[in-house]
């Protein structure tokens, strides 16, 4: 048996008639990278908001790092290391970016002092965002935001790494940079899962593919091979030029 | 000299103005609740400060050591007891609660102190005072001014050089993001409530000194904690002082002209800084 570090079974969700997540079941092996694809308003970034507990569920259960952690509050998910990145940038509008990356390095990974401050420096370099270290995050371009948004969740140190379309809009070459960042962080033994619209750069990193409409799972495996599938190709129909 | 004589006491009264308001203040910023029994807690630390110094002996300057923790815990399981459960997307509950708080705190003190006017004894304090070039000021005024400097000094190095300050701010800025980060916001409400309450105790206590004192006066104090508040600009700790000094000199300047105006004075200063800048003369600058 795979060592699993997030277990989502039987997960459900619904607003009113609109079920964002249906039964939904699957596994993540530790130190994998899967990407996760689906039409808007299948239930992608809910999927998020149940893994992180900003949305509670209906039913079924989530367990990480083999604690069933379905009851416990967003600070705590925090603390055991899962973070994630925002579609829609969230920084701390009002503090520097440093001191936005500050807030994940001690209160998420409980960091202090100078070990803090390597780390998001450290991060910061990595992102590319140094420069901006002392700007204030709301005066910051989209692009920088996005930058900020994966700055932030990489400071907390997480175990399982939450990315929200963070490739949108992005240029080819700084789709490139921003791949090869997602791939060092791989590398370096984190679990990632990636909603992303932006196929190729997705393809170019995970080594699993799930397919969600409608709150459920309608298909999974090798990220080529789904891509080819009839049920994919049927979804993302007139889309089909950015694969 | 008369009047410049007018515009320092005026000042100095601004400090403890400011006093007032920095908890008020501080409380708003970290987590938009307007506190309606503010007023009524200053006048609690007063009365905690009277009985610890009937029963100690001890000078009210020195009550501040067990009243400033004290009145940190009350505000402590005050946020995680009460207010946590009533802040939201509506402003509405808060004020509800905190003015149902208000009337509970003036019946209490009523209870326990009766309605008789109370004074802190701080000794040769009250009436010493020093000359300069012809102006006098009185030590405790002096003394509630540089306090008020250092209270709001160190309640802006917290904000902006500590990890608890930065937390303050990030509850601030955005909640379910700052509780995404790792961040328990009852948790830091609670601490933000406690650090504005170890405030209030320090403006009970000079209150206290200053002027006597009964259950009713809450009010009124709230009222000049608001103002403060609003003409300094939301938001911004320093601005705070600056509408507590504004406030205190319309009032002793009115006083000046005639007796009867120094509250007329201070609430017309009020009113025309409101119409002229209605976001306070310092507004927090947003990025």
């Amino acid at each position: 048996m795979m060592d699993a570090i997030l277990k989502l079974d039987d997960l459900s969700k619904a607003f009113g008639a609109v079920k964002v997540a249906d039964g939904l079941t699957y596994d993540v092996t530790r130190g994998e990278a899967l990407g996760i694809i689906g039409p808007n308003g299948a239930g992608k970034t809910s999927m998020f908001n149940l893994i992180t507990g900003t949305l509670r569920p209906d039913g079924g259960s989530i367990t990480f790092d083999g604690t069933d952690v379905t009851s416990q509050s967003s600070a705590r998910r925090s603390h055991v290391g899962i973070a994630r990145s925002f579609q829609v940038p969230q920084p701390f509008a009002h503090m520097t970016v440093f001191e936005n990356a500050m807030i994940a390095a001690t209160q998420s990974a409980g960091l202090h002092g100078d070990e803090a401050e390597t780390l998001c420096l450290n991060v910061l370099e990595q992102t590319g965002l140094f420069p901006k270290a002392n700007v204030l995050a709301g005066s910051l371009t989209l692009l920088e935001r996005k930058r900020l948004e994966l700055t932030r969740a990489l400071c907390a140190k997480p175990k399982l790494l939450l990315l929200d379309e963070i490739a949108g809009g992005m240029t080819e070459a700084e789709c490139q940079s921003l791949v090869q960042t997602i791939k060092d962080i791989h590398a370096s033994g984190v679990t990632i899962i990636w909603i992303e619209h932006v196929v190729h750069a997705l393809l170019a990193v995970v080594d699993r593919l799930i397919v969600i409409d409608f709150g459920r799972k309608i298909a999974e495996g090798e990220p080529r091979a789904i891509m080819e599938s009839p049920q994919v190709k049927e979804i993302y129909l007139g889309i089909e030029a950015d694969v | 000299m008369d009047w410049l004589n007018a515009i320092l006491q005026g000042t100095l009264l601004g400090g403890l103005y400011a006093l007032f308001a920095a908890g008020l203040s501080l409380i708003f910023g970290v987590m938009r609740l307007v506190n309606i029994a503010h007023g009524d807690l200053i006048v609690l630390a007063a009365y905690l400060g009277l009985t610890v110094t009937v029963g100690t002996g001890l000078h009210p300057l020195l009550a501040l050591i067990l009243v400033v923790p004290a009145m940190g815990l009350i505000g402590y399981g005050l946020q995680r007891g009460l207010l946590n459960q009533t802040i939201g997307q509506d402003i509405l509950p808060p004020l509800l609660v905190t003015f149902g708080l208000s009337v509970i705190l003036q019946n209490t003190l009523l209870e326990a102190y009766t309605a008789d006017p109370q004074k802190l004894d701080a000794g040769a304090l009250e009436t010493a005072s020093v000359s300069l070039g012809g102006l006098t000021m009185g030590i405790l005024p002096l003394l509630t001014f540089l306090i008020a400097i250092g209270v709001i000094w160190g309640l802006q190095w917290i904000f902006y050089r500590t990890a608890l300050g930065r937390a303050f701010r990030a509850v601030s800025d955005n909640q379910e993001i700052a509780q995404l980060m790792g961040l328990n916001r009852r948790h830091i409400f609670g601490l933000a409530m406690a650090l504005a309450l170890a405030v209030t105790a320090v403006a009970g206590i000079l209150l206290g000194i200053r002027t006597s004192f009964d259950p009713s006066v809450g009010g009124a104090r709230l009222i000049f904690g608001f103002e403060a508040v609003i003409i300094g600009g939301l938001g911004n700790l320093w601005g705070t002082l600056a509408g507590g000094v504004i406030l205190g000199v319309a009032q002793t300047v009115g006083a000046k002209i005639d007796p009867g105006w120094q509250l007329l004075a201070g609430h017309l200063a009020f009113l025309v800084i409101l119409a002229v800048r209605p976001n306070g003369l310092f507004p927090r600058i947003s990025g």
